[in-house]
């Protein structure tokens, strides 16, 4: 087969964006545990971890661009490239979030929270499956587990909105609680941005497979 | 310039059609003796484009180049059967006079081919023997040519000299200069950058995006970079036959046929 090698190097870079993804769930999930048990010291570690994170980015894009190039891709392979280009900034992104999240978490401390903490966790549990998902149809390119996760978006978004509506009511009520439960409509909205990221790959997804723009955070 | 009244004639003699297509085969099969080399060829190559035509070596791209000029009959055993079209005119009718079509489409080979003589009489050859004779008027021809060509400058002071003393980037703007000064229609260029360094490579480049504006050109070429890089449309050949002909852009960011995904990204080929 000609251009095995440059093959293998985009296999290579598909597994290192795989892994990304894995490190930026990660995070996602520890912030909620952190969120869940009110436990800083786990926040904290979200935070340190981030600029691994950060780095695998570059180090995938710095190999990005210089394939391109080295090769001069066109057509799928260079969908592939622009794609995996666009998805390591979301992944990125999501990893940011988790990081916004875990610094709400420290903030909000050992104050007790309403029970509207428990829809927010649902929503990131959510936003987790979403993410399962999307490195699923990343690996296997599966166009229709990319619109399912726009669809599980709309759920995400829903319940955001809930979400906030019944922290502001709250909060009107008690308005001593103003602090933390701030910082919980903010976790609601930077899980609400994280599901958007995912979304943002899935048509990332879309793109390679069929190379049509489709829109899906709408 | 002056010459203005030779191309100001030739606009006139040469029929306009409604689609602005100036080739168009229809149909066209092309043998090699026993050898099947041009299958059914469908294709219709737009005015004052560029359109670039890539495929495999032996798919057959320069033989359907040769047969825009027909310089494909210098071949004993080539048989052909259906029809390209020139602005509307069967070119391979028997009674088509193929000296005329000649003079309205030029062609540039692979390796510049310069005669052996000045660089002002290469250019000067096809007018001259177009009956030109005023001193003036080929003067003329030839500052106009070599100037279109973006070779002027570079030639401007040694235009008494052999042709033979430029460099090979040079005498292949010199020859496309020599193709210009006859004023074609059509230009057909046959890989004309392989022989050449990568920024005698650009020049060439460069200055047929600019000629798109006057003339129709169709460039084979093994280098599919340059044909995303230069041309408006793209045709892809396989084993003789035309498996994908597109705009350029379309053909190299999202291909219909897996044949032409697979061979401009280097899977075969």
């Amino acid at each position: 087969m000609v251009r095995e090698n440059f093959e293998d190097q985009l296999n290579e870079l598909k597994q290192r964006v795989f892994k990304m993804s894995e490190m930026a769930k990660t995070s996602l999930t520890k912030a909620t545990y952190a969120l869940e048990h009110q436990d800083s010291e786990q926040a904290q570690d979200v935070i340190n971890q981030d600029e691994k994170i950060n780095s695998i980015e570059d180090n995938i894009n710095d190999d990005a661009i210089w394939l391109i190039a080295q090769q001069q891709p066109v057509a799928k392979d260079l969908r592939r490239l622009v794609m995996t280009l666009k998805a390591t900034n979301d992944i990125e992104r999501i990893g940011d979030l988790a990081v916004n999240i875990s610094k709400s978490v420290i903030r909000i401390g050992k104050a007790e929270l309403p029970e509207e903490k428990q829809q927010v966790l649902h929503t990131a549990s959510v936003v987790k499956q979403m993410i399962d998902l999307v490195i699923d149809a990343y690996m296997s390119e599966s166009i229709e587990s990319a619109y399912e996760i726009s669809r599980i978006d709309d759920q995400v978004d829903r319940e955001y909105g809930e979400s906030v509506e019944k922290l502001l009511k709250h909060m009107t009520e008690h308005p001593d609680e103003i602090n933390p439960i701030t910082q919980l409509a903010f976790i609601s909205r930077y899980l609400e941005r994280a599901a958007d990221h995912v979304t943002n790959i899935a048509e990332g997804i879309i793109y390679l497979v069929k190379g049509k723009h489709v829109d899906l955070n709408t | 310039m002056s010459t203005a009244t030779l191309k100001k004639e030739r606009i006139e003699q040469t029929p306009q059609t409604e689609q602005n297509i100036v080739f168009n085969s229809k149909s066209l099969n092309l043998w090699y003796g026993e050898t099947h080399a041009l299958k059914d060829i469908n294709l219709a190559i737009p005015e004052k484009e560029i359109t670039a035509i890539i495929g495999p070596s032996g798919c057959g791209k320069s033989t359907y180049l040769k047969t825009l000029n027909r310089m494909v009959d210098l071949v004993p055993s080539v048989k052909t059967s259906g029809d390209i079209e020139y602005r509307n005119r069967n070119i391979l009718n028997k009674d088509f006079k193929v000296e005329e079509l000649r003079t309205r489409v030029g062609m540039v080979f692979q390796k510049p081919n310069p005669f052996p003589k000045s660089i002002y009489e290469n250019v000067a050859y096809g007018p001259k023997i177009h009956g030109i004779r005023s001193k003036k008027l080929l003067d003329e021809i030839v500052e106009k040519s070599l100037k279109d060509a973006y070779i002027w400058d570079e030639v401007k002071d040694r235009l008494k000299e052999n042709a033979y003393g430029l460099s090979g980037g040079q005498q292949q703007r010199l020859c496309i200069a020599r193709t210009l000064a006859i004023e074609p229609d059509v230009i057909l260029m046959d890989e004309p950058t392989s022989a050449l360094d990568p920024i005698s490579t650009l020049k060439v480049e460069e200055l047929v995006q600019k000629l798109k504006q006057d003339y129709s050109i169709v460039i084979v070429t093994h280098n599919m970079q340059q044909a995303a890089r230069i041309s408006d449309k793209t045709a892809f050949f396989l084993n003789g036959e035309v498996v994908e002909f597109n705009e350029t852009e379309t053909l190299f960011s999202n291909p219909t046929d897996q044949r032409t995904e697979d061979y401009i990204t280097g899977r075969f080929g």
